[in-house]
């Protein structure tokens, strides 16, 4: 069902007029009279929902139709410096949870998206995809979601140590979360490729500032309603969206950001991500896949890219 | 005659961990019925009704001292409160309201709530309080000097202040929340009994986190080692942070299970709290009528 | 006949005096639980009577009265189990992937977590175990179990480096009366995590909580025949233990009967693991923090009154703080309330049955004539039920029979040394090699002593902790194989 409704768009500042399609799902029957409630799309942060400091927009549209579908929040530097406010406060907090805390909370996770899996797949087929391939989308990432969630309490086993030092000294290595971690998620994927980057960094106790897909965003917006349903602390995962061209300086930059994940294939932004990261020594982490779908594209090594190795020695005798 | 120091290495350590879950075990003791209304007047009848404030006056205290003596008159039955605790300052006032009663008056001293003060101005706000008429002090320790070592300097100033009581009885406040472990609230505690404290009480209310349950059952089993070590029975008062009659029951099981029936008593046992009289009141009107209460029919002072 | 000796304080004046004018009322656990009158055997995910027709009764040990009756599975019972186990292990189980594994695993966990409350009454009436531990520990620990390993379901490749795992087929699996949901939780989770299916025998004092996770399995929609339950006593383990198609044999209980099943399974190609009996050192030096070291000691043998393969059932308290510590320890003990498990007060609920109460009982006797001296709470106990109150054996020695048999009950014998060096040969001066505790404040002597005592399981400041993760089986003849942790996969597959 199309309704008109009056917006400026970005660039210019004239109104247009412009259809816009209400986010209903597939079956719904088009002979209703009922005028529909749009939904306003905000960012994540601190478990609220403001809109952009900045009062900024960007238009989204279907990929393939070019048809428009709603207004986004063109992100600034400010909300991504507000969203690292939140999830430093929340990091030793999240971390200090039991393994088997985090490991709950993330299968609620997967509950919650499961029971929500109609829309996610709705929201795809808006954006341009074909509902099978809309279906295989969520599916996996539910699957993922519960993958990670079993691997909460266990990537500790596989990755430790204890050292066998030649002196008398007990000696282990533990992982410990670095920190914060600011990831430019897969910007061609409308789900999975968000969920395959930020969900192994929260799994080891990080916590996350996610940048969305500048294009496909509906479904990283709809997944932070998700987040605040399943019992995850505010903090943990911020989704802010917008221009990655504009805030990947910022991202790879802040002091306070311990960790930068970039996803994409522009050399240009990996050396900026690589260099700008050199002032407090971030850990800068490149990934150029570009099928997050493939099962290799879950693995607890994901896990370990986002985790410190941390050796105690103590001596052992009367 | 109280004993020098050497006694201070001899303080066991404490382990957190191991406190944290005896703690948790005693919470899951289930109070019900007569058991629990026993329990809840015993805990109002060790209430020590407090203000605190830079702002208390003449009035508010009157107010306070009408609290106490009137807790909830639709209620026949009820215990009065031990003693109300205020400011040197308004001794008198109280002094004057509870004549006649046998409410306590209790006053804070010795440069409450820091405790930055030299040893000449604390003394005279000691004496000054039990001159104003004053049955009990509440004294802080230095925190510093403990901190820093120097158990020799608080171990004489709690002497000293013990002294300048007379026949006041004396609370010492070590300040749970700044000493920053276990091992140091025992190690503070025993320092405290051997100098001549007649209750050990954990906070003066003014710093997070006040009183808490861990640290209360350290100074509980101070108590008890001191006792079996010298015969002699010191008073515990836990202070800040008990506001629900809940609470308040946590904290005299864990009374009963480390002391026994010899402390179960406002000689021996005190809580000090604010909003605490209020909710046992309205605990016992609903074992009572069995419905839950409300707030707005029990006077607020 | 030996005196009662009480350590507590050389100044009869400065006792503490717990009998107090106030006392806690009853506080019964109130929720509701539903106990069917008869359980059939659960088995190709139905309840099937048994073959023969025959039942057998469950009684509450606290107050003797029936509480229901389960099916007695004769070795034909046995055959249908074992035939749907591996017919659900060919045709479905072994052909499913992992992940989906997991998530069936996953579903237990959550719906046993739905319903604790009445697993965990039922657990109390049927076990007589105090409802504050079936409710705070055994029931959380069992759906954290399932937790656990349902995520190792599509991990197994990273459980063994070098290695392919592979499951071993249809496991048999025993189990004891002293931890029933929990000890079920142990054998099931990991065998289905790994891909296996099995026919799992509960005890026959406790079956109830096995049948009420059948009922989970089934309204997990777990495929018919991956997990079959069926109840019985000996025979029915012994038929199990020998029937020809199974792959592997995983046993807890008593080492009298492990060892009568590793012999049996001897000239077969079975896979075996056995967690037997233990008779554990809880060894307290003199700069432990002593208040809660005597904590760790009423959490090593009264918890679950004493029925714990692991618990804490000899101390060897260091001579110079023996005085202290039995007297504290007297004073703690005084506080210990025996009576209904149902009641949410009570610490040490009802024997778990009347042979037990007796063999308890005769251990008694035997410490007594021995030479030990016998000291016992002076707390009432119902007068119907099989109650034992709190007890201590002071001066026991090492040649004592007190100190070297496993008595299973709420009684502690204790010794004192001198040294590490001796603490550390009476320790390990025994058959057993299950679990030990040591308590000191000093990190490099934890280090040391823990290396050197002989068992599987050794807690350091602390006693009796159980967790998912956390690896637990037994040396010598505590047994071999460990159940929980990464190494909990270990005895369900085969490495290629």
């Amino acid at each position: 069902m199309a309704n008109g409704k009056v917006q400026r768009n970005g660039n210019n500042g004239h109104a247009t007029t412009v259809k816009k399609s209400r986010l209903a799902p597939i079956d719904s029957v088009e002979t209703s009279t009922r005028l529909p409630v749009l939904k306003t799309y905000k960012i994540y942060i601190g478990g609220k929902f403001p809109r952009t400091e900045s009062g900024r927009f960007y238009l989204l549209n279907n990929r393939k139709t070019g048809q428009p579908i709603a207004n986004m929040c063109l992100c600034s530097r400010k909300d991504f410096r507000e969203a690292v406010v939140a999830a430093r406060a929340a990091q030793s907090g999240w971390a200090e949870r039991s393994a088997y805390n985090r490991c709950q909370i993330l299968y609620r996770i997967a509950e919650m998206l499961e029971g929500r899996a109609a829309q996610f797949v709705s929201e795809m087929v808006q954006m341009g995809f074909s509902e099978a391939s809309a279906h295989a989308e969520v599916e996996t990432s539910i699957d993922r979601l519960v993958y990670y969630a079993g691997w909460a309490d266990k990537y500790q086993q596989v990755f430790s140590s204890v050292n066998p030092v030649a002196s008398s000294h007990f000696n282990f290595s533990v992982l410990e979360p670095s920190g914060v971690a600011a990831i430019v998620t897969p910007q061609d994927s409308a789900l999975i490729g968000l969920i395959s980057t930020v969900i192994p960094a929260i799994t080891g106790g990080n916590t996350v500032i996610a940048l969305a897909s500048r294009d496909l965003t509906l479904c990283a917006v709809t997944l932070s309603e998700v987040l605040a349903t399943s019992d995850l602390p505010g903090g943990v995962i911020n989704i802010l969206t917008g221009e990655k061209s504009e805030l990947i300086e910022h991202f790879a930059s802040h002091m306070d950001v311990n960790t930068i994940v970039y996803c994409g294939n522009d050399e240009a932004e990996r050396a900026t991500v690589r260099s700008k990261s050199a002032a407090n020594v971030k850990r800068a982490i490149c990934y150029d896949r570009t099928d997050w779908m493939s099962p290799e594209a879950q693995n607890p090594y994901l896990i370990l890219d986002t985790q410190e190795v941390k050796t105690t020695w103590h001596p052992i005798g009367v | 005659m109280p004993l020098s120091a050497p006694s201070l290495p001899h303080s066991p350590t404490i382990d957190q961990v191991g406190v944290e879950e005896r703690v948790e075990r005693l919470q899951k003791r289930s109070i019900k019925k007569a058991s629990k209304v026993h329990a809840l007047k015993l805990a109002l009848s060790m209430i020590d009704l407090t203000t605190l404030e830079g702002a208390d006056s003449d009035g508010k205290v009157r107010q306070l001292c009408s609290k106490a003596k009137h807790l909830h008159d639709a209620m026949p039955d009820l215990p009065h409160v031990a003693a109300v605790c205020v400011y040197p300052t308004l001794v008198a006032c109280a002094k004057q309201e509870l004549t006649g009663t046998d409410i306590k008056i209790a006053a804070v001293a010795t440069g409450f709530p820091s405790g930055q003060y030299p040893r000449s101005t604390k003394l005279a706000d000691t004496r000054f309080a039990v001159e104003e008429g004053a049955d009990e002090i509440d004294m802080v320790i230095s925190r510093g000097h403990f901190l820093a070592g120097e158990y020799a300097y608080v171990f004489d100033e709690i002497a000293a202040i013990k002294d300048a009581c007379g026949a006041a009885h004396l609370k010492v406040i070590l300040e749970t929340g700044e000493l920053g472990t276990l091992d140091s609230v025992r190690k503070a505690s025993d320092l405290a009994m051997h100098a001549g404290a007649d209750f050990i009480k954990t906070s003066t209310g003014k710093v997070q986190p006040s009183a808490t349950q861990p640290v209360t059952l350290v100074m509980l089993e101070a108590i008890r080692d001191f006792y079996q070590a010298t015969g002699k029975k010191i008073g515990m008062k836990p202070a800040g942070g008990i506001s629900t009659a809940k609470i308040s029951l946590q904290y005299l099981v864990m009374l009963r299970e480390t002391l026994g029936e010899d402390w179960l008593t406002p000689d021996l046992y005190r809580i000090g709290a604010s909003r605490l009289a209020n909710d046992i009141l309205m605990q016992l009107m609903k074992e009572r009528t069995g419905a839950y209460q409300s707030g707005d029919y029990f006077s607020k002072d | 006949m030996s005196k009662a000796v009480d350590s507590r304080t050389d100044r009869p004046e400065s006792k503490i005096r717990f009998s107090t004018s106030w006392s806690y009322a009853p506080a019964p656990e109130t929720a509701k639980a539903t106990i069917a009158p008869r359980y059939d055997l659960f088995i190709n995910g139905k309840f099937v009577t048994p073959a023969k027709g025959k039942y057998f009764a469950t009684t509450n040990p606290a107050n003797e009265k029936k509480l229901s009756e389960v099916g007695e599975a004769s070795a034909e019972d046995v055959n249908k189990a074992v035939k749907a186990a591996r017919s659900a292990y060919d045709k479905v189980w072994s052909k499913m992937p992992g992940k989906e594994r997991g998530k069936y695993i996953y579903r237990i966990a959550r719906i046993l977590q739905e319903r604790a409350r009445e697993l965990s009454i039922i657990e109390s009436m049927d076990g007589g175990k105090p409802i504050r531990e079936s409710r705070d520990v055994d029931i959380p620990l069992a759906a954290a179990h399932f937790f656990y390993y349902a995520g190792w379901a599509d991990k197994l490749d990273y459980a063994f480096p070098g290695r392919t795992a592979r499951p071993l087929g249809v496991a048999g699996q025993i189990i004891p009366w002293n931890f029933p949901l929990l000890m079920a939780a142990w054998k099931i989770a990991p065998a289905l995590a790994t891909g296996n299916t099995l026919v799992l025998k509960p005890a026959e004092t406790t079956p109830l909580t096995a049948m009420k996770l059948a009922e989970v399995i089934r309204d997990a929609d777990l495929p018919p025949g991956v997990v079959n339950i069926i109840t019985g006593a000996g025979e029915t383990g012994a038929a199990l233990v020998n029937h020809p198609d199974i792959d592997k044999i995983a046993f807890t209980g008593s080492t009298e009967v492990g060892k009568a099943i590793q012999k049996a399974l001897a000239p077969t190609r079975k896979h075996y693991s056995l967690e037997l009996g233990g008779k554990a050192a809880n060894i307290i030096f003199e700069d432990a923090t002593i208040d809660q070291a005597v904590e760790g000691i009423i959490n090593g043998i009264f918890f679950n009154q004493g029925h714990v393969c692991c618990a804490g059932s000899r101390l060897l308290v260091q001579e110079s703080v023996y005085k202290t510590v039995i007297g504290k320890l007297q004073d703690r003990m005084e506080t210990l309330v025996v009576g209904d498990p149902l009641d949410k007060n009570t610490d040490i609920g009802a024997i778990n049955s009347k042979i037990q109460l007796e063999k308890i009982n005769e251990y008694l006797e035997i410490g007594q004539k021995e030479g030990a001296n016998l000291w016992q709470t002076s707390c009432d106990i119902p007068s119907s039920g099989y109650f034992c109150r709190p007890a201590l054996f002071l001066n026991a020695t090492q040649s004592h029979r007190i100190t070297q048999e496993e008595i299973f009950g709420p009684v502690v014998a204790i010794q004192t040394f001198r040294t590490p060096a001796e603490a550390i040969e009476k320790a390990n001066n025994t058959p057993y090699g299950l679990s030990g505790g040591v308590w000191t404040d000093k990190g490099s002597k934890i280090f040391k002593i823990t290396t050197k005592i002989q068992a599987g399981v050794i807690w350091a400041n602390t006693y009796n902790k159980f967790d998912p993760t956390s690896p637990f089986g037994g040396y010598k003849e505590s047994g071999m194989g460990r159940e929980g942790g990464l190494h909990g996969l270990a005895p369900y597959v085969e490495l290629n």
